[in-house]
């Protein structure tokens, strides 16, 4: 398969998931959308890391997966919190982080 | 160094000699007792006396040993400062100059100790003024012991603090709160002085040495030595109190008399002049140099006597007569090596002398509650013993045959007469001023009409309240003492000093002094004792006729312009008010406006700026995440087409 392949199969799932924390109001979706755009950066990393015959892509990569990992604890938790107070998973119901 | 004196054959000179820091650190140490811990001041006096005592005790054993040894000895105590070729140690050099100086220095400082005792009886503070009187004879002697320059400063910074804080010892009387100030900003400018020629010492030629700089200066050479001359010409102009800086001497007479006695008029005035004599060599090197210092000399010598001439104060007046005997000094010490010798002889007599009188003059202040002449007169019929005292020191002073002033103006006149006759004259001419200002002074104090009231308090009195518990003192025993001491002193030191002291001093200055006999009398000598009778005779005819014509009124007084100059004190003070004082005023006043207008102001409209700004930017802040989202986006992708068009084009 050749290299752009990969590479357009990532930047799609970029923009699904850009376009999902983009237009979707719900919480977890874009928390979703978050993580999708993530893995298609670590597709594209880990496609060049093949292409230059180099490791620091994978490396890069299983450094995304972990920092991802600690984001999904941080950011569920404060999705909980969210909905625990407001009973709503909708974004634009908490918008009282204002000046 | 040290050590190898000490393996040398005259043990007990040298142990001696070897540890003689402990007379600085003796009073250093009751200074730090007396001022620092708490204790009863049932000790107060034994221990505030014995600290100089013990200080002079040891000089004099010194002294007495180095009759017989005259060796100079250097105690290298450790190395303070090696930069490069360049060192700084603290080290004491004993030698026929210094131990001199500090025979002066430890001996009116206990005479003076012991004169306090029954002069501050009274006074709740006394207790500060000891230890400060303990720690100014540390300081001194520090500063006189130095063998360079570097540490000679250290002393001449301390002489100048303890001098500030006994001026301004009763300190909430403001008069005497501004005196001390402006003591210690005009022993600024003598810093700058010492400081620039230590800086040139130190870059030149990498020592400060007193017995190393003059050969290696003169090694590099002649403009140099020029510098340095002139720097130190400065530092002790202002510290000697010498005409244009004279001012702060006056008014430094607002500390307790006793201090005057010490400070400022035997010991720290004369440090310049002390300055001058060591560094002589480098003097030798730079004649401009040395005409300078002659030339400041004889404008004190004028100055002080015009000042004192007209002075109203009779503190005032001794102040400005001593200005005018350390003019005396500064030119005997700008003539040269034979200059040089006399110029100690001058400045040991009259240390002597001027102590006396000033004790002479507390004792009065003490009794009548005065000191200014309007206010005083016919005492000698109420302190016959003061007057007795005031009358040795004042035919000393004038130089009456075998007195003490005798001998050492007249070496001074001779010597200049013989280098250079114009300053000769000059000398002589100042002999006459001297005689008349201080017939007069002793005329308006001691005789005449009393008046002035028996008055209820203590002239120099620290607090309202303790004004009034004051009583009037008829003289206790210490006071007596040390007036007795000083008063012989003055009359017979010079007949002793005439015929040994430049022996003496042979090693120091190198000079070959061929007057020494114990009548030299030629047609100069006889020149200045009858322009001395003639003055005399004079004042006391005018004074027993004419009553002074400012006794009247002091504006018929003023229409005479040499008084009214003189009164003002040469304009000294509206001189410094012009010409320093108004333009830093001015340039401050600018500065502060600067500051206020334009510096604050530029703030203000900058903090204005900004807090309008972030009123408009915070509209961003909408807590609405998904705008958050898109304007991050947005904003990516911005930056990412600018990198794209960048790495296009």
């Amino acid at each position: 398969m050749s290299l752009s392949a990969y590479l357009i199969v990532s930047a799609v799932l970029f923009c699904i998931g850009l376009a999902g924390v983009l237009l979707r109001r719900n919480a977890l979706v874009m928390f979703m959308g978050i993580e999708l755009m993530l893995n298609a950066a670590n597709l594209a990393l880990v496609t060049f890391s093949e292409a230059h015959a180099e490791l620091d892509g994978q490396v890069a990569a299983v450094f995304t997966m972990v920092v991802a990992a600690t984001e999904v604890v941080v950011g569920l938790a404060i999705i909980i919190t969210i909905f625990r107070s407001k009973a709503s998973l909708n974004v634009d119901d908490a918008r009282r982080l204002r000046h | 160094m040290y050590t190898s004196m000490l393996l040398m054959e005259s043990g007990s000179f040298t142990l001696l000699a070897g540890n003689c820091w402990v007379l600085i650190a003796f009073p250093l140490l009751v200074a730090a007792l007396l001022l620092l811990v708490r204790m009863s001041d049932s000790w107060l006096y034994s221990v505030g006396v014995g600290g100089v005592g013990v200080s002079f005790g040891y000089a004099v054993v010194l002294f007495i040993m180095m009759l017989g040894e005259p060796e100079p000895i250097t105690v290298q105590l450790y190395t303070w400062l090696s930069i490069g070729d360049a060192e700084v140690t603290v080290s004491l050099l004993i030698d026929q100059l210094s131990i001199l100086f500090a025979l002066l220095v430890a001996g009116i400082g206990t005479l003076v100790a012991i004169y306090s005792v029954g002069y501050l009886s009274d006074e709740p503070e006394r207790r500060r003024f000891f230890g400060l009187l303990n720690l100014f004879i540390a300081a001194m002697l520090l500063l006189v012991l130095a063998d360079n320059y570097v540490l000679l400063f250290v002393g001449w910074e301390a002489v100048g603090l303890v001098s500030y804080l006994l001026i301004g010892f009763w300190q909430e009387k403001e008069v005497a709160a501004n005196a001390a100030k402006k003591a210690f900003v005009m022993n600024r400018v003598a810093d700058l002085g010492l400081l620039s020629a230590i800086a040139v010492l130190l870059t030149q030629i990498g020592t400060v040495r007193f017995t190393a700089v003059a050969e290696q200066l003169g090694a590099v050479g002649g403009s140099w030595a020029g510098v340095v001359g002139f720097a130190l010409l400065l530092a002790a102009c202002a510290k000697s109190a010498q005409v244009p800086l004279q001012s702060w001497l006056l008014d430094a007479m607002e500390s307790p008399t006793p201090a005057s006695a010490l400070i400022h008029s035997a010991t720290m005035v004369a440090a310049g002049g002390y300055l001058i004599l060591r560094s002589l060599p480098i003097y030798m090197l730079a004649p401009t140099a040395r005409l300078a210092v002659l030339l400041i000399g004889v404008l004190t010598l004028f100055g002080g006597a015009w000042m004192a001439a007209t002075g109203r104060d009779i503190k005032r007046v001794l102040a400005c007569s001593t200005t005018s005997q350390l003019g005396y000094l500064m030119l005997a010490a700008g003539l040269g090596p034979v200059g040089a010798v006399f110029a100690v002889f001058q400045l040991l007599t009259h240390g002597v002398i001027k102590a006396g009188l000033f004790l002479a003059v507390g004792t009065l202040t003490r009794r009548v509650g005065r000191s200014d002449l309007q206010g005083l007169g016919g005492l000698v019929k109420v302190l016959p013993y003061t007057f007795v005292a005031f009358a040795c020191g004042y035919l000393a002073t004038i130089g009456v045959p075998f007195l003490s002033g005798f001998y050492a103006k007249g070496h001074i006149i001779a010597t200049a007469w013989e280098t250079i006759p114009a300053f000769g004259a000059l000398a002589v001419v100042g002999v006459g001023l001297g005689a008349f200002y201080m017939t007069r002074l002793l005329l308006l104090t001691f005789t005449g009409t009393a008046r002035w009231q028996e008055a209820p308090i203590g002239a120099e009195t620290s607090t309202e309240t303790g004004a009034e518990n004051r009583q009037p003192l008829r003289g206790s025993v210490s006071m007596r003492f040390s007036l007795t001491v000083l008063s012989l002193l003055a009359l017979g030191g010079g007949l002793a000093l005439n015929g040994w002291l430049p022996g003496w001093l042979q090693p120091v200055f190198a000079a070959e002094v061929s007057r020494t006999g114990l009548l030299y009398f030629d047609w100069l000598n006889y020149v200045t004792l009858g322009l001395l009778f003639v003055v005399v005779v004079g004042t006391v005819i005018y004074y027993r006729k004419v009553t002074p014509i400012w006794f009247k009124a002091a504006s018929t007084a003023d229409e005479v312009a040499l008084v009214r100059i003189g009164a003002a004190e040469l304009y000294a003070d509206d001189a410094l008010q012009r010409g320093v004082v108004a333009p830093l005023s001015t340039v401050s006043a600018r500065v502060s406006w600067t500051e206020s207008e334009v510096l604050e102001n530029g703030a203000r409209h900058l903090w204005r700026v900004i807090g309008r700004t972030s009123i408009l930017m915070r509209r961003l802040q909408s807590g609405n995440v998904r705008t958050y989202v898109l304007l991050f986006v947005a904003g990516t992708a911005v930056l990412v087409s600018a990198m794209l068009l960048w790495a296009w084009v």
